[in-house]
Order: structure tokens, then sequence, then C-alpha cells
């Protein structure tokens, strides 16, 4: 079984109507089941070195370690991709720190991740900030992540009601972010897949731009050509102002993605 | 364009582009930067662009307004400029025309480049490069029906009220409408042929519709029709 014929990826980016820069950075790489996208903040071009190096310093470790996972895992030990993508992320977050240490211009730089690792018919999904991770299910389109940000603290206290949030100006000031700390907090979760799901990666310039509602049309509409939806999707978010640097990456799973399992995993199950 | 990046205690909260003529900065939500923090008075301070040159004014704010250290009342802002309210830091920056290259990339990620498929930045739709547009035309666009020219039910009229209208069958061909500030486009979704606009076969770009255009999918005709 290969990942690339049961994952189907399309990534997009695109500088808005606004800023001068992109700094958001994406990769997506379907024969590895990874997908990671990450937005930039910092003065010059450090933003877009912050996201950048996040997203090349992952895709490049999960490069070397995805393949050997797909040959053998190890039952035994559920949280084992847990534990993977929390040591990949603070590796990158460490890396980026050092970069911003030892360079005063990239001084105070970061970068919001969202990775997603498909294995075993499982997602891993890890996040840091405000960039998001939903799902399409039939007819459900769910948000897993929450965004660490100012503004989802006051929900959560209760200071603000949802309804409230979506008129505040400045929503999202991040509280967490990769490589602004020695050591980041990352948030993971393990779902699980099914074949038809639809799962979107973006940046806030896609979902501060168009609703969620608009989200989960475009996806039902035209989830049947994910190129295209990819397009509308950034369309959208440009017809509604395009205030931000705009990126998504969509993936449809097609089938099943098991993982082969070892002699000791197969004789065990042999043996129930 | 210049841009401000706001930080507290060092952690870069918000980077956020000049791009308006009057840039309020305050608690009071109806600002620009809205700073919720008791420090920030509820009109704190406003920076004014005039062509090349950026002004910061403090409205008299309770707490005052610092550059550099120094209480101001008026100042004209220049590069790395830091601007204080409270714990907040605001560093004014010009962004540079040209992206430095060489000495400015990261020499310290050991990775080869050509194995991943890094999505090239921006570029990857044509629109984004027609320039800026000033404001947003939100539903600015006028009223649109596709009406069946042929089959049963010839003479009936479909609105395009929803951003996304599908016309066809599923599984065999499938196009959609899209409703966008500057008019209406037709596309292909699905399926090994493509629609006929009047009388041409489209490719797979979007293509935009006229008055009384013919569009044939999946053998249906229809016409598409604007509602002044």
């Amino acid at each position: 079984m290969k990942l690339s014929d049961v994952l189907e990826m399309v990534a997009r980016t695109d500088p808005g109507l606004l800023r001068s820069r992109n700094e958001d950075a994406v990769f997506a790489d379907a024969a590895l089941g990874v997908a990671i996208l990450a937005d930039g903040m910092g003065g010059y071009n450090a933003g877009e070195v912050a996201s950048g190096m996040a997203c090349t310093l992952l895709a490049a470790n999960f490069a070397r370690f995805a393949p050997m996972c797909n040959e053998q895992i190890d039952d035994d030990d559920p949280a084992f991709m847990a534990r993977h993508l929390a040591s990949e992320v603070t590796l990158a977050n460490r890396a980026i720190f050092q970069a911003a240490q030892g360079e005063p211009r990239y001084a105070g730089m970061g970068t919001t991740l969202v990775l997603a690792w498909f294995h075993d018919n499982q997602v891993g999904v890890a996040h840091v900030g405000d960039s998001r991770f939903y799902r399409l299910r039939q007819n459900d389109f769910e948000l897993l992540t929450k965004d660490h940000s100012v503004l989802q603290e006051q929900i959560d206290s209760g200071m603000l009601t949802p309804e409230e949030a979506r008129y505040a100006e400045h929503r999202n000031l991040v509280t967490r972010a990769l490589g602004v700390d020695p050591e980041v907090d990352v948030e993971i979760h393990v779902h699980d897949v099914q074949a038809g799901d639809l799962l979107l990666l973006c940046s806030d310039g896609l979902s501060e731009m168009v609703e969620d509602e608009g989200i989960r049309q475009t996806l039902q509409t035209l989830g049947g050509n994910l190129e295209l939806a990819a397009e509308e999707l950034v369309h959208l978010a440009n017809d509604n102002g395009g205030r931000d640097n705009i990126s998504l990456i969509l993936v449809r799973v097609l089938g099943d993605y098991a993982a082969p399992r070892g002699w000791a995993q197969r004789l065990r199950a042999v043996m129930k | 364009m210049a841009k401000l990046i706001l930080s507290m205690d060092g952690l870069v909260l918000k980077e956020i582009p000049l791009g308006k003529k009057r840039l309020s900065i305050g608690r009071k939500p109806q600002n620009d930067i809205q700073i919720d923090n008791l420090a920030i008075s509820g009109e704190h301070a406003a920076i004014v662009t005039v062509l090349d040159d950026a002004f910061l004014e403090d409205l008299n704010s309770t707490n005052g307004t610092l550059v550099n250290g120094q209480p101001v009342k008026k100042h004209i802002l220049r590069h790395n400029d830091i601007i204080e309210l409270g714990k907040y830091r605001l560093k004014f920056m010009i962004d540079e025309a040209e992206p430095r290259s060489g000495a400015d990339q990261p020499l310290t990620i050991a990775t080869k480049a050509s194995e991943m498929e890094l999505v090239p930045r921006g570029g990857s739709t044509t629109r984004s490069q027609s320039g800026v547009t000033s404001e947003p035309q939100g539903t600015g666009v006028a009223a649109a029906v596709v009406q069946l020219v042929s089959g049963p039910l010839a003479g009936k009229e479909l609105p395009l009220t929803k951003t996304l209208t599908t016309l066809g069958k599923p599984g065999q061909q499938v196009a959609v409408i899209a409703r966008r500030p500057n008019g209406y486009f037709i596309t292909h979704v699905e399926g090994n042929a493509f629609p006929l606009l009047n009388g041409q076969t489209l490719d797979a770009q979007a293509h935009v519709l006229g008055d009384h255009d013919l569009i044939e999918i999946a053998g249906i005709r229809m016409e598409f029709l604007l509602k002044p």
C-alpha cells in the first residue's frame, strides 16, 4: 500500500491583497503523508524565515522518519504518534529560537504551525497558534483545533461570546508561537480517519476572511476537484478583503492506510 | 508598505500593515488597533500616513506614548522606531522594496530543497497578481439566473443567489458558477466532458459569463441572464 494512492493533497498560498510579502509557508507530500502549514511573524523578512524554517525542518525530518514507520510499527505504544510529533516540533522550535537569538534582525521572530501526519488510519495533528485544522466528514464540518489566541482565551473565560468575538478587532493575537521561547507548548491530538474525509489546514488569512459556513459550502460543492476548491477558497478570502496572507492545504482520504504489522503483531493477531 | 509589529514582553503578537490613512490605537473596540488593557486609554494614539511619511500623535492619553523611550505628543516615525504604550510595544518598520537575497537566508538549515515540493509563494493564482483593489465590494454584483432552454423543464429559471451554484449531473458532468464581486464565473468541476459556452468547449480555467451566454452541460442547454 502506498500512501500516495490513498491520499490526495493540494496546497495553495497567496499573499492576499494588502500584504507586500507572503510570510506563510506550506508543504504537502502525499507519499510521506505529511502536510505542514506555518504563518510567520516578525520584522524585515523574519516572518518568512521563521515559517520557512518550520516547514523545511519538519519536512526534512519527516522525510527521513515517516518511511520507516510505514515498514513496521509497534502496536504496544499507542502514544507513539503523539510522542514523535512532540519531539519533532520541539526540535524545530529550538532551531528557530536559536536562529532568532543568533541574528539580531531575526530577534523576536516566530511562527504558528499546524502539522498533520497521516499514519496507520489515523492523523496526528500538532498545532501552535491560530492556524487551524478542519474536517469535513459527510455533512459535518468541524474545527478540530482550538486557537492559541487572546481572543479564544477571552471566549473560554466568558469575557466574550463567540458572536461578540466575530466583530472584535485584532482578533488574532497569538498566545503561543514557534521560535519565541526555548520551550514550546505544542498541542497534539490523534484523530481516526475514514475514507471520504476531507481535511483542511489553513492560516488565519482564510479563517478570518471566510466564515466556516462559507468554507464548508465550498468544500461540499467542489470537493470533487481539490484544485478548484483550493483556488475558490483563496478567491473567496480575497473577495472579502484579502487582508492577510492566505494559505491552505486540502487532503482527501481515498481509502484505508493501515500500517503493515511486524511478525510479532501478526502472530498476536492470529492468536486472538 | 510600512508596518507595525505589536509585541509585549518580547513576544510578537501581531503584525499590522499601515494600509489606512489614519490608524487609531486604543482600548475601545472601534480602534483599528485595539489593545484591551487598562493602561491604554480608550483613544490613545493615532498614526496618520501622508505620502511616504507616517506621523504618530498621542491623543492626550492618560499614561502617554513613548517613542524610543521619550514621551511624545507628535512625532514623525522613522524606520525601527519603538513606540511604547503601557507594556505594549509597537515597532515601526518600512518594508524593503526588494527581498534581500543570499546572505539573508538562514544558512543553518541543512536540507535538500530539491527533494521537497514546497509550493511557490504567491503566483499560484493569476488573480492575486492583478494588483490591489481598494475596498471589498461586498455583494455589489447584479442578480442573475440561469434559464433552461432544452429538456423537460425548459423555461425554468434557477436563481444564482449562492456564492457557488453547481450545474449538471454528479458522476457525469458538473460545472459550477461562482458569484464574485466582479461578476459570474463558470468552471468545470468533474466529468470527462467539459461544458460548452456559446458552442465553444471550456478549458479548466474559470470563464466570465456575459448576459445571454449559452451554456451546455451534460446535454442540457441553458442561458445565463442578468436581472438588473
